[in-house]
């Protein structure tokens, strides 16, 4: 039955590609109010580290990296519904174990050279490669062959098959349903194998792909240039000429700049000194997107480290803290969130109440489990801005039910090392490295930050909350293939973080909004400009209304 | 001459050598895990062992050391653990705009210094030598960040003077080298003040004046190039604290520098830079000094070379 829905639906897709023409098909992504032309100019503060797709992970170079190269699946601009990228279709196996996609003809890398699966084989075989030392190595671990390749033993993964040169098979070992998402992560992103031998460990300076924009220029710690690229399959795509990066610019500043019009969009936000300031100017705020990001802020608990090894002592943590005044204390510029998932994920409750703010039920806890007095514990945190002062207002909640804690504010990595220390922290606030969704999949909010797998040694779950139970649930949500069985893979995920949130590992404190301030003259959609996955901006659908 | 300049040198591949023992000693003993940084936050402990592994790190100490030392005698800086770029093309890259800012920064503090502490000399005990000193000890005072940015405020924003940060012409230049040079002048005001009324006080000033000559033949020909003499000497230490301002403003003003190169490299663990960074500092330091050193005895022939 899955066999023959999913061929159906490839074979209706290709049938209407086909019958409409190859290149001037009804396309809905295209904005028939764009006109091609025009440049524009954006700010950041850091250096952009890599546009190597197999190295950068870092939110400033995600979506730059985008621009440059392609995978074979992607999402719809603005949301998290994925789409075929470079694949023309896919079929599942009924299994669920075997992906077999068809891909576009035609598709040229920015040197000319046309793409086929041979370069989408060569790509994901080099992420696993230990010698690539890619952060992305272990999305792929689902693979056939991905133990012997990642140990350095085999020359590429087994599993990846191709069976021509615009068809490729990916054979996995277990059914994964986040593997579509995988596709469309930047790690599988096409690289031609003629350039990264030519550069070697510079491919990351010099980031040939099949993009939309092409690399023009990159002065080191200045600027760098994107420029058009003529030959992009997505015909139409994109519409603005020219994107110039621009390196090493303040927050600040950069908003000075813009409000003297000479940036279009400051790519770090706008500085949190100067936001009241700006949401109170009419003329500002009417230039600011907000939108939701797949993010959470959260305090941990080591349930490994008395007295956190009582849920009820957990429990109690959850009802004492203030998330209302937590969230006014930075501008609102969060919501109060009760549950790890943020909403715009797939398997957000939206009819979960969490637990209330009720300070008088948390003592009375406390005091059943053993602590009318309280108890004193340590609350770890990043030393930057907003967070120490977010980790004294949890301190102040927590004394007003006999905890007392005191603060580590200490450096990112510092905190870091001290959470994926079993004896490290028994309390830590994640604001500044709080979790961001890899990927709008539910399945990505567990593994690495509350399932086993992550309680380990310099690993991220923080909390060192193991539940054996819900990790094999976990498995068997993950084992639904099925397309057309999201909505039941999606509900058995939140009946696992519902059981989280009973343990109480946890206390989830608020998603933060994201708030993209541009310039009069650049158009688009909103949802292009608080992309949940081109973060901030989808670069390949945004445009400029000045267009002679 | 030539013993003291070569034991001078010796002397200064030791500090060197110091130096970088040290600092790699640090960067070793920190807490974070580098190797985290790289493997990102999705990978398995084995990736995290085989990253380890591949970069060296999982050896000792002495032996890291040892390697490093290696590569660094080859002229080899390694490679960034974030950028996997080299080191050295990164400053490389960087070291060019930084070079202009100190030279900015060495005149705008001079100018700005000396004139201060002469006319401040000059006119001893007035309202005018009171105000210059009370300027000068807020310049030594005021924070960098935020004379830079109200600089950047009032002339570049406000009265467009300027342009609001960048690299490239002259008028880029101007702002970022006067917020350096605020704070050295304040020091320089002050010794310019003092070895001023020194000189002023001597006999062949008060021969001069007994001979007739013109307060400004005076000041500038007999009084001035006796007082900057130990200005001169400062200059090469000056360097060193110049070094700590150039993060700041470089950061304030979107200045491409090797400031902001350590910055980044400091937030994120980035041992092969934050190494390089600091022994160019290092080296230039102690390049600064050693000219000084070499260079003050042919201002002032009182001063000997041991």
């Amino acid at each position: 039955m899955k066999r023959f829905l999913a061929s159906t639906v490839a074979a209706s897709a290709l049938a209407l590609m086909l019958g409409l023409g190859s290149v001037a098909f009804a396309d809905e992504t295209l904005d028939p109010n764009a006109k091609p032309g025009g440049d524009i100019i954006i700010t950041y503060k850091d250096d952009v580290a890599t546009l190597d797709p197999a190295i950068g992970y870092d939110w400033q170079n995600w979506s730059m990296i985008k621009s440059l190269f392609d995978g074979l699946m992607d999402y719809k601009p603005g949301t998290t519904e994925l789409t075929p990228d470079l694949a023309e279709s896919y079929e599942i196996s009924p299994d669920g174990k075997t992906f077999t996609f068809k891909i576009r003809h035609g598709v040229k890398f920015h040197n000319g050279r046309e793409m086929t699966a041979e370069d989408v084989k060569y790509s994901i075989d080099r992420v696993v490669n230990p010698k690539t030392q890619s952060p992305g190595q272990g999305f792929f671990a689902s693979i056939e062959g991905y133990e012997e390749a990642a140990a350095g033993k085999a020359d590429g993964l087994s599993g990846i098959t191709v069976v021509d040169p615009y068809t490729i098979k990916f054979q996995l070992t277990r059914p994964d349903a986040t593997f579509l998402h995988v596709m469309a992560i930047n790690f599988s992103h096409v690289v031609p194998k003629e350039e990264v031998e030519k550069w070697g460990a510079d491919f990351g300076k010099h980031p040939v792909g099949t993009g939309a924009y092409k690399l023009a220029e990159w002065t080191l710690g200045q600027r760098v240039v994107f420029e058009k690229n003529p030959d992009y399959w997505h015909k139409g795509l994109p519409y603005l000429d020219k994107i110039t990066f621009e390196i090493g610019q303040e927050p600040i500043v950069a908003l000075l700049r813009l409000q003297k019009g000479e940036i279009d969009v400051p790519g770090d936000g706008i500085p949190p000194a100067k936001f009241q300031e700006v949401m109170n100017d009419p003329a500002q705020k009417a230039r600011v997107v907000e939108g939701g990001q797949l993010q959470t802020g959260y305090i941990t608990m080591n349930v490994t480290m008395k007295p956190f090894d009582d849920v009820r002592v957990r429990q109690a943590v959850n009802m004492a803290i203030n998330k209302d005044r937590i969230v006014q204390l930075i501008n609102n510029r969060a919501i109060p969130a009760n549950q790890p998932l943020p909403p715009s994920m797939p398997g957000y409750d939206k009819d979960y109440k969490g637990y209330p703010y009720d300070p008088a039920k948390a003592k009375e806890l406390l005091a059943e489990a053993g602590h009318p007095d309280g108890f004193s514990t340590e609350l770890y945190a990043m030393n930057t801005d907003p967070n120490p002062r977010i980790a004294q207002a949890i301190q102040q909640d927590l004394a007003a039910v006999g905890i007392k804690a005191s603060i580590q504010a200490q450096a990112q990595a510092n905190v870091i090392a001290a959470g994926g220390d079993k004896n490290g922290a028994p309390m830590i606030w994640s604001g500044g490295m709080a979790w961001i969704a890899d990927f709008p999949d539910p399945s990505n909010f567990y593994g690495p930050i509350l399932g086993c797998a992550g309680a380990v040694p310099g690993g991220w779950n923080w909390s060192w909350y193991c539940n054996k139970d819900l990790d094999a649930e976990a498995a068997k949500a993950d084992s639904i293939v099925d397309p057309a069985k999201a909505a039941e893979r999606n509900k058995m995920w939140s009946d696992i973080y519902i059981k989280i949130m009973k343990d109480a590992p946890w206390v989830p404190v608020f998603n933060e909004q994201r708030f993209t301030l541009k310039s009069a003259r650049m158009g688009g959609a909103d949802n292009l400009y608080v992309d949940p996955v081109h973060i901030p901006i989808n670069y390949d659908h945004v445009y400029v209304k000045d267009v002679q | 001459m030539i013993a003291y300049l070569a034991r001078r040198i010796v002397q200064s591949l030791l500090i060197l050598l110091g130096v970088s023992v040290i600092t790699f000693a640090l960067l070793y003993l920190l807490p974070a895990d580098p190797v985290r940084q790289i493997a990102g936050r999705s990978a398995t402990p084995a990736t995290v062992e085989n990253i380890r592994r591949q970069l060296g790190l999982d050896q000792p100490f002495v032996i890291q050391y040892w390697r490093y030392l290696l590569h660094l005698l080859q002229g080899d800086l390694g490679r960034s653990y974030i950028q996997r770029s080299q080191v050295t093309e990164l400053i490389v890259a960087r070291l060019p705009a930084t070079l202009l800012l100190m030279v900015g920064s060495i005149v705008c503090e001079l100018l700005l210094g000396l004139t201060m502490g002469l006319v401040a000399a000059v006119r001893r005990g007035s309202a005018t030598d009171q105000t210059l000193m009370v300027a000068s000890f807020v310049g030594v005072s005021a924070p960098q960040f935020v004379v830079g940015l109200l600089l950047l405020y009032v002339f570049a924003v406000r009265l467009s003077w300027f342009p609001i940060g960048g690299y490239g012409t002259f008028s880029h230049l101007v702002l970022p080298s006067l917020t350096m040079g605020i704070l050295g002048a304040g020091w320089y005001a002050r010794m310019m003040r003092s070895s001023m009324i020194d000189v002023l006080r001597q006999d062949y000033v008060r021969t001069a004046r007994a001979k007739g000559l013109a307060r400004g033949a005076i000041l500038f020909r007999h009084a001035l190039p006796n007082a900057v003499l130990p200005i001169v000497a400062m200059i090469g230490i000056d360097i060193g604290i110049l070094m700590g301002g150039i993060v700041v403003v470089e950061s304030v003003f979107g200045w491409p520098g090797i400031g902001q190169l350590a910055w980044q490299a400091i937030q994120r663990v980035d041992i092969p830079i934050i190494m390089g960074v600091t022994l160019v500092s290092a080296f230039a330091i102690v390049l600064g000094n050693l000219l000084a050193d070499i260079v003050a005895p042919f201002i002032d022939p009182r001063i000997k070379l041991r």
